[in-house]
């Protein structure tokens, strides 16, 4: 479960001065649902999600995640969530097996536990044959796969996505977008971000656009339709924005 | 904070940095060979040089006494230098290296000797020029001589005792024990090496661990690991630590096991022998001066962890961690210039404290008050660096600098 409540995000710039980066945003994301956060580049995606992940502390407002608060909690809030985006990277010198077990071990687990929940996931995942080769030699596919299995090891019931597609080929999205799915399929709740208009589509279970850090509508596909009018959602993204 | 999470992070860090070609080089290769490379190939080369310039055999040049047959004769006798035909361009060829010396002598010096009257000699050489240095000082022996003998002559012809003109005799005879002789020499190097090789260990694994982390897009991948960032600190901190102590205990190693060697090497030298040059340092010295590097090591892995995580790249932390080189070399070079001696004062004054000491341990003295103000005045910067450190990685502000 995440509970996002008046969440708010500043950031001081010498030249720009006071950024509202993100401003008041609250949502609620239940097990088994995918909560999609759709925005244009700049609007407040990342920050909100990092808020979440705790990567950020907020300056107004808290969230709940797995029901530990962001701000009291934070250790608590990571322990649960798996988080995944284009600039979480693996340590290149390290072997996909080692990060894995690496993170696991972050996560509480023993040596033992942490290489036999590596072993199943990539097995699952299907990069058996990849484990023992260092991640700076693995291809663009299998490194996203590595990661999937960083983000799974220690069985998080959270699940937060920043992009994950970004910038990745047709075959390397699919394995992200079906992993996805897979996460909802097992109750796990998930929030994820996106401009990918037909991924949230495919995806979103209910969707939140947001712009200039403010959550300006929020339903499911069909309540935004219905509310603005119009089946594409593209359409409906640009009517919100005022674009 | 998590003892087992720090231990973690320390592993990882470790395995991290022993595949990392750079930080092996900079922990493990150059501490191993930079000592003896130095000390073989510079000292020792540099020794055999000498000592091949005072077996020379050096040409000179005697302008005038052409009226002067006896002390011509006298100067040709010389075994070790070779008297070349004189020519008008001598300065020039003293300046190209031809010659080595000249002498210039009144026409009838042998007469004013009879006289009694006081000639001027005049050697010209070229100063600082090792070879000219070495010919005039044989010149200026034979003409002492010359002049004693001379002297005792005439004092002898007035019937006078020779020590009217030697009142009083002076000798000088070492007393110190021989660490005590090679700590002057050795005193000044040991802790500069150390220092810098301690802290040139500890530039590249403290950028790797932070910017490096920040340009591999791997900072954001653990901080949303759960483990405090107290604990990612701390782990990384010790990693670092990890290189800089190791950096200095290879580079004290190797220039032990160096310093033995050219000790046998140089012994075969009589010439530096007889300078002085005497390469006796003790185990319990050696201990010592890495006991008082252990907080400046310390002080070290905190500071450039704490700049490096500040920068946005690895070109940015560089240009951050080049000048604080110079601020160190300055301290760890004051200390070997002679005169400067350990003090009150001094002992707080970080780098230049820890180098003082170090020295007056390798030349065998233990004063154990200011080893002992020493090391706690480098025990609180270098707890107030890791303070700073770990503040620094609270600051989201600094992680995420781009």
């Amino acid at each position: 479960m995440i509970e996002a409540e008046s969440l708010g995000k500043e950031f001081r710039d010498k030249k720009r001065g006071v950024i509202r980066a993100v401003e008041n945003l609250t949502f609620y994301c239940t097990p088994g649902q995918v909560y999609g956060l759709l925005g244009a580049n700049g609007a407040g995606k990342t920050t909100a999600l990092r808020l979440l992940a705790t990567i950020l502390t907020p300056t107004s407002g808290t969230a709940r995640v797995a029901g530990f608060d962001i701000r009291k909690e934070p250790e608590k809030a990571r322990q649960n969530l798996g988080f995944l985006s284009t600039a979480t990277a693996l340590y290149g010198r390290l072997t996909a097996l080692e990060v894995v077990e690496y993170f696991g071990c972050l996560h509480g687990l023993d040596r033992a536990s942490a290489r036999r929940r590596t072993l199943t996931l990539f097995e699952r995942l299907d990069i058996n044959a990849f484990r023992d080769r260092r991640c700076e030699a693995l291809s663009t596919g299998i490194k996203q796969r590595v990661s999937i299995a960083r983000t799974l090891v220690h069985d998080p019931p959270v699940m937060i996505f920043d992009e994950p597609t970004s910038g990745l080929d047709v075959i390397s999205a699919r394995t992200i977008v079906n992993f996805i799915r897979e996460c909802r399929e097992s109750g796990k709740t998930v929030v994820f971000s996106t401009h990918v208009m037909s991924e949230a589509e495919k995806l979103c279970d209910r969707i939140g656009i947001i712009h200039d850090g403010r959550l300006l509508a929020e339903g499911t596909l069909q309540e935004l339709r219905t509310s603005y009018g119009r089946a594409d959602l593209e359409e409906i993204f640009m009517r919100v924005v005022g674009a | 904070m998590n003892l087992r999470n720090i231990a973690v992070v320390y592993r990882k860090e470790l395995t991290d940095a022993l595949r990392d070609r750079r930080t092996v080089i900079s922990m493990i290769v150059v501490p191993i060979f930079l000592m003896p490379v130095l000390t073989i190939f510079v000292g020792v080369l540099s020794a055999r040089l000498i000592g091949r310039a005072l077996q020379q055999v050096p040409s000179i040049m005697v302008i005038g006494g052409e009226n002067s047959p006896q002390i011509l004769a006298a100067l040709h006798a010389v075994q070790d230098i070779q008297i070349v035909p004189v020519s008008s361009d001598y300065s020039r060829q003293i300046v190209d290296k031809k010659i080595r010396a000249a002498v210039e002598l009144p026409s009838d010096f042998d007469a004013m000797i009879a006289r009694g009257e006081t000639a001027k000699v005049r050697i010209d050489t070229y100063q600082g020029e090792i070879n000219s240095g070495f010919t005039a000082d044989k010149l200026e022996r034979f003409f002492r001589d010359f002049r004693e003998r001379t002297i005792r002559e005439r004092l002898d012809s007035r019937h006078l005792p020779t020590n009217l003109v030697e009142p009083f005799q002076v000798e000088e005879t070492n007393v110190a024990p021989p660490e005590k002789v090679s700590g002057v020499v050795l005193g000044g190097l040991v802790p500069y090496f150390v220092i810098i090789l301690s802290l040139t260990g500890t530039m590249y694994p403290a950028m790797d661990l932070t910017v490096g982390e920040k340009e591999r897009g791997t900072i954001e991948t653990i901080l949303c690991s759960p483990i405090s960032r107290t604990s990612l600190v701390l782990g990384k901190f010790l990693m670092v630590l990890t290189a800089s102590l190791s950096t200095a205990a290879l580079a004290i190693a190797s220039m032990g096991l160096t310093l033995a060697a050219a000790g046998k090497m140089v012994g075969g030298v009589s010439q530096i022998r007889t300078m002085g040059f005497q390469f006796h340092v003790t185990l319990a010295a050696v201990i010592w001066v890495f006991i008082m590097v252990v907080p400046l090591a310390v002080l070290f892995s905190a500071a450039l962890l704490a700049i490096s995580l500040f920068a946005k790249s690895f070109k940015e932390a560089q240009s951050y961690l080049s000048p604080l080189t110079i601020v160190v070399f300055a301290p760890a070079i004051v200390a070997i210039l002679p005169g400067v001696e350990l003090n009150a004062a001094l002992s707080l004054v970080p780098i230049l404290n820890t180098s003082l000491v170090c020295k007056e341990i390798v030349s065998g003295t233990y004063h154990w008050g200011f080893i002992a103000l020493i090391f706690a005045s480098s025990c609180i910067y270098a707890a107030v660096a890791l303070w700073v450190a770990i503040r620094l990685f609270q600051r989201e502000d600094v992680l995420f600098r781009i």
